[in-house]
C-alpha cells in the first residue's frame, strides 16, 4: 500500500470533437485524493464536474476523449488502460454514484439480486456469500429488515432507500474510491442530511477516498474535507474546506459562498452571479470568468491566470497573482472586453 | 394475480359476445338466409319448413342466444358452399395455418431481436448499415411481392422449393402436421419466409430501437459503471428491458400472422383458413365466414391475454397494477 494519494489527476484535458471543430471540456485540471478524504468539486452546470468524474473511471461518452494528463489510482497509471482491464478497476477499485437514484438501479432485477452480480463480477466468492455480504452491506448502510427487503425491487423503495441501495452497491466490491455525482441532488432535504452524513461514516469507516461532485454549497460545507472550485472546465480555487467556504479567493468562488441562502440573516435578496457561464465554443481568450467578474480589469482579457498559492488556498486569478503590477502596466492599452469566438476552440 | 386472470377473462367473454353479435348480424345482413340454402323455384310450403327446421321463425335475439350456445360449441352450421358442417372444414384448415403461422413468428424472432440487438449496440458498423437498408426493403415491400419474387427465384429459377401446396402430411391425433416429413418441410419455407419477413422488419427495428433507449439511461450506466461485463449489461440488464414493447408487439402481430396470412396463403395455394376464407368470400358462404371472424376474434383475445400474463412475468412494476386495488 502506498503512503500517496488514492487518486492523483494530473494536468487532465479532455475534448470533444464536433463537426464545428474540438471543444476542450477539461483544461488542464490537476487534484489528488487521500485516504478517507472527501474532496468536494464544486460549480456550475456545464463546468466539467461530471465530466471530470466520467474521465476518471474511463466512462467518457464518445467523441469525448481524453488528450493529455495522467489519472493515478495509487500510484498505477489507469487514464489509457485497454477496456478489459479498466472494466476490472470499475466497481472493484473506483465506484461511481449518479444523481438519480430513482433512475440509476435496474426495474427489473432485485435490489438483493444486483448486488450479487456486481459482487459475483469481482470477487472469487460463491453465490451464497455473495448474497450473505449483500444482505450485510445492506444492513450497513441501514436498511431495515435487510434479508426480507433484498428480495424487493428498486420501485418498492422510497427515494433515500435507494440512494442508500445504490451506496451499498457502489461499496460491494471495498473500491479505494468512490465518485458520487450529485448523490443529494434528487432527494428530499431531511433525506439529503441522511445520505451525507452516511456517506461520510463511509468514508471514514473504510478509508476511501470520494470525489464528491455536487453545485451545493451547503453540501460541501458539510461533508468536505477540501474543495475544488471548477468553472468552464479549469479548477479556479482549491483549499480546505473551512478556509475556502469561510474566505474565498477567487470573484467567482467568492459569488458561490454569496449565493448561499442563510437562516439568520436579514430577509434580503440572495446574491447572484451576473450572467451565464460562457459556452465552451465561445470562451474568452481570457480568464474564462472575466465576463461577469465585478473585478475584472485589463490584463484579465488577454491571459489566462494560472493557479497560484495564497496561503492555504491555490487560486487562478490575477488578483492574487505575483508581478500583477508589472503586466497590468504591459497590457493596460490592450483593448477592452473583447470576446472573439475562435480562441474557445484550441485545437483546429 | 388470479383474480386478474377472472377479470380478464370476464372482459374477453364481453368482448366474444360482441363479436358474436357482428357474425350472427351477417346472416341477416345479405339477406334471408334461406334464400341461400334453398334454389329459386323452391315451393312456400317447402320454404316455410326450411325457415322453422332453421329456427328462422323464432324472434332475433331468440336466435343470437341459440348461435351462440353453439358456437361456445364449435356448432357453426352448414357451409352453405360446401355442403358439409363448417367446424369439420376449419378443422381440416387450421393446423395448415397454425403450423405457418407459428414457424414464421419463430423465424421472425429468432432473426428478428439478434438482430435488433446487433443494429443497437455496433450502430456505426458497415452490416448494421445492412441490415437497415435490408430491413427497409422488408418492411415497405407488399407481402404479395416479395412471394412472387421468391417463388420466382426459389421454385421457378433454382427449382430448390416447390411453389404451391403443402408437400405431405402425418395425421397425429387429428391435427394434420406438416413439420415431420421432407416434402411438408421444404413446401413450408417460402411461405413461411414470406409471411415472416414483414414482421422480422418490424422486430428488428423496434428492438433497436428500444436498445438504444434503454442502453442511455442511468441504471445502464451504473452498470457499466460497477465493471459488469459487456454481454451482462446488453442481454441481462439491457434487452431485458426491451422485453414489455416486444411482448405487445409480437402478441399483436401473432394475432394479425393467424388471421391475415390469406395473402401469403393465397399466392402459394396453402391450404388454410385464409383461402377458405376467401373462398366464402366470393361464394357468400356466411356460416363459413362467421365461423372465421369469431375464431379470429378468440385467437386476439386469447393472446391478449397471455400477453397480459406475460407482462407481469417480466416486469415486476406491473405485477403490482395488475393486483386489485
Amino acid at each position: 500500500m502506498t503512503s500517496g494519494p488514492v487518486l492523483s489527476v494530473r494536468d487532465l484535458k479532455v475534448e470533444f470533437a464536433s463537426r464545428r471543430g474540438v471543444l476542450r471540456a477539461l483544461d488542464g485540471v490537476s487534484f489528488d485524493i487521500g485516504r478517507g478524504e472527501v474532496l468536494g468539486l464544486v460549480g456550475e452546470s456545464g463546468a466539467g464536474k461530471s465530466l471530470t468524474g466520467a474521465a476518471v473511471i474511463g466512462l467518457l461518452e464518445p467523441p469525448g476523449r481524453i488528450v493529455s494528463g495522467e489519472v493515478r489510482l495509487l500510484g498505477e497509471r489507469i487514464d489509457a488502460l485497454p477496456e478489459r482491464q479498466m472494466r476490472a478497476v470499475r466497481g472493484r477499485r473506483i465506484a461511481m454514484v449518479f444523481q438519480d437514484p430513482l433512475t440509476s438501479l435496474n426495474p427489473l432485477y432485485t435490489v438483493g439480486q444486483q448486488i450479487e452480480q456486481t459482487i459475483l463480477a469481482h470477487l472469487p466468492v460463491s453465490r451464497r456469500e455473495a448474497r450473505r455480504r449483500a444482505i450485510d452491506l445492506l444492513k450497513e448502510v441501514g436498511i431495515q429488515g435487510a434479508e426480507r427487503r433484498a428480495d424487493a425491487y428498486p420501485h418498492e423503495f422510497s427515494g433515500g432507500m435507494r440512494q442508500r441501495v445504490v451506496l451499498a452497491l457502489a461499496l460491494c466490491a471495498e473500491p479505494d474510491l468512490v465518485i458520487a455525482d450529485e448523490p443529494t441532488t434528487a432527494l428530499d432535504v431531511s433525506v439529503q442530511a441522511q445520505i451525507i452524513a452516511l456517506i461520510r461514516k463511509l468514508c471514514l469507516e473504510r478509508g476511501m477516498a470520494v470525489m464528491l461532485i455536487t453545485h451545493d454549497m451547503g453540501v460541501i460545507a458539510e461533508t468536505a474535507d477540501r474543495v475544488a472550485v471548477m468553472y468552464a472546465g479549469r479548477i479556479v480555487e482549491t483549499g480546505p474546506v473551512a478556509a475556502l467556504v469561510g474566505a474565498p479567493l477567487h470573484p467567482y468562488a467568492r459569488g458561490l459562498m454569496a449565493a448561499i441562502p442563510r437562516l439568520d440573516g436579514d430577509r434580503e435578496r440572495l446574491a447572484q452571479i451576473p450572467g451565464a457561464m460562457p459556452r465552451l465554443q465561445d470562451l474568452p481568450r481570457g480568464c474564462a470568468f472575466c465576463p461577469r467578474c465585478p473585478e475584472n480589469f485589463a490584463h484579465c482579457h488577454v491571459e489566462r491566470p494560472e493557479l497560484v498559492t495564497r496561503g492555504e488556498h491555490r487560486v487562478a486569478c490575477f488578483l492574487y497573482g505575483d508581478g500583477l503590477a508589472d503586466r497590468a502596466g504591459d497590457d493596460g492599452a490592450a483593448p477592452a472586453p473583447e470576446m472573439d469566438g475562435a480562441p474557445g476552440e484550441a485545437v483546429p | 394475480m388470479i383474480a386478474f386472470v377472472i377479470r380478464r377473462l370476464f372482459q374477453s367473454v364481453i368482448v366474444m359476445i360482441a363479436v358474436g353479435l357482428i357474425a350472427f348480424t351477417m346472416f341477416r345482413f345479405v339477406g334471408d338466409p334461406v334464400n341461400q340454402i334453398v334454389s329459386i323455384d323452391t315451393p312456400r310450403e317447402q320454404r316455410e319448413r326450411v325457415r322453422q327446421d332453421l329456427g328462422l321463425d323464432r324472434p332475433v335475439p331468440v336466435q343470437f342466444a341459440a348461435y351462440l350456445v353453439r358456437a361456445a360449441q364449435f356448432d357453426f352450421g352448414m357451409s352453405y358452399q360446401f355442403r358439409q358442417p363448417v367446424r369439420g372444414l376449419i378443422g381440416e384448415r387450421m393446423p395448415a395455418t397454425l403450423e405457418l403461422a407459428g414457424v414464421a413468428a419463430v423465424l421472425a424472432l429468432l432473426v428478428g431481436i439478434p438482430m435488433g440487438v446487433f443494429t443497437a449496440l455496433r450502430r456505426d458498423s458497415l452490416l448494421a448499415s445492412l441490415f437497415m437498408a435490408v430491413s427497409l426493403v422488408g418492411i415497405s415491400l407488399p407481402t404479395f411481392l416479395i412471394a412472387i419474387l421468391l417463388r420466382y427465384l426459389f421454385s421457378v429459377q433454382l427449382g430448390w422449393l416447390p411453389s404451391y401446396g403443402r408437400g405431405d402430411v402425418v395425421m397425429l391425433a387429428g391435427w394434420s402436421t406438416g413439420l415431420l416429413t421432407a416434402s411438408g418441410l421444404k413446401a413450408l419455407i417460402l411461405p413461411a419466409v414470406t409471411l415472416a419477413l414483414f414482421q422480422m422488419t418490424l422486430i428488428t427495428r423496434l428492438v433497436r430501437a428500444e436498445m438504444l433507449e434503454v442502453l442511455r439511461t442511468d441504471y445502464i450506466r451504473f452498470a457499466r459503471a460497477r465493471g459488469l461485463r459487456n454481454r451482462t449489461i446488453h442481454f441481462g440488464h439491457a434487452l431485458k428491458n426491451t422485453l414489455v414493447p416486444l411482448i405487445t408487439v409480437t402478441g399483436l402481430q401473432l394475432g394479425s400472422l393467424i388471421a391475415f396470412a390469406l395473402i401469403t396463403e393465397y399466392v402459394f395455394q396453402w391450404p388454410g383458413m385464409g383461402l377458405l376464407f376467401l373462398g366464402a368470400v366470393q361464394n357468400v358462404d356466411i356460416p363459413v365466414m362467421a365461423a372465421y371472424l369469431m375464431l379470429t376474434a378468440t385467437i386476439f383475445v386469447g393472446i391478449n391475454l397471455v400477453v397480459d400474463l406475460l407482462y407481469a412475468a417480466v416486469d415486476p412494476r406491473l405485477r403490482i397494477a395488475a393486483r386489485p386495488a
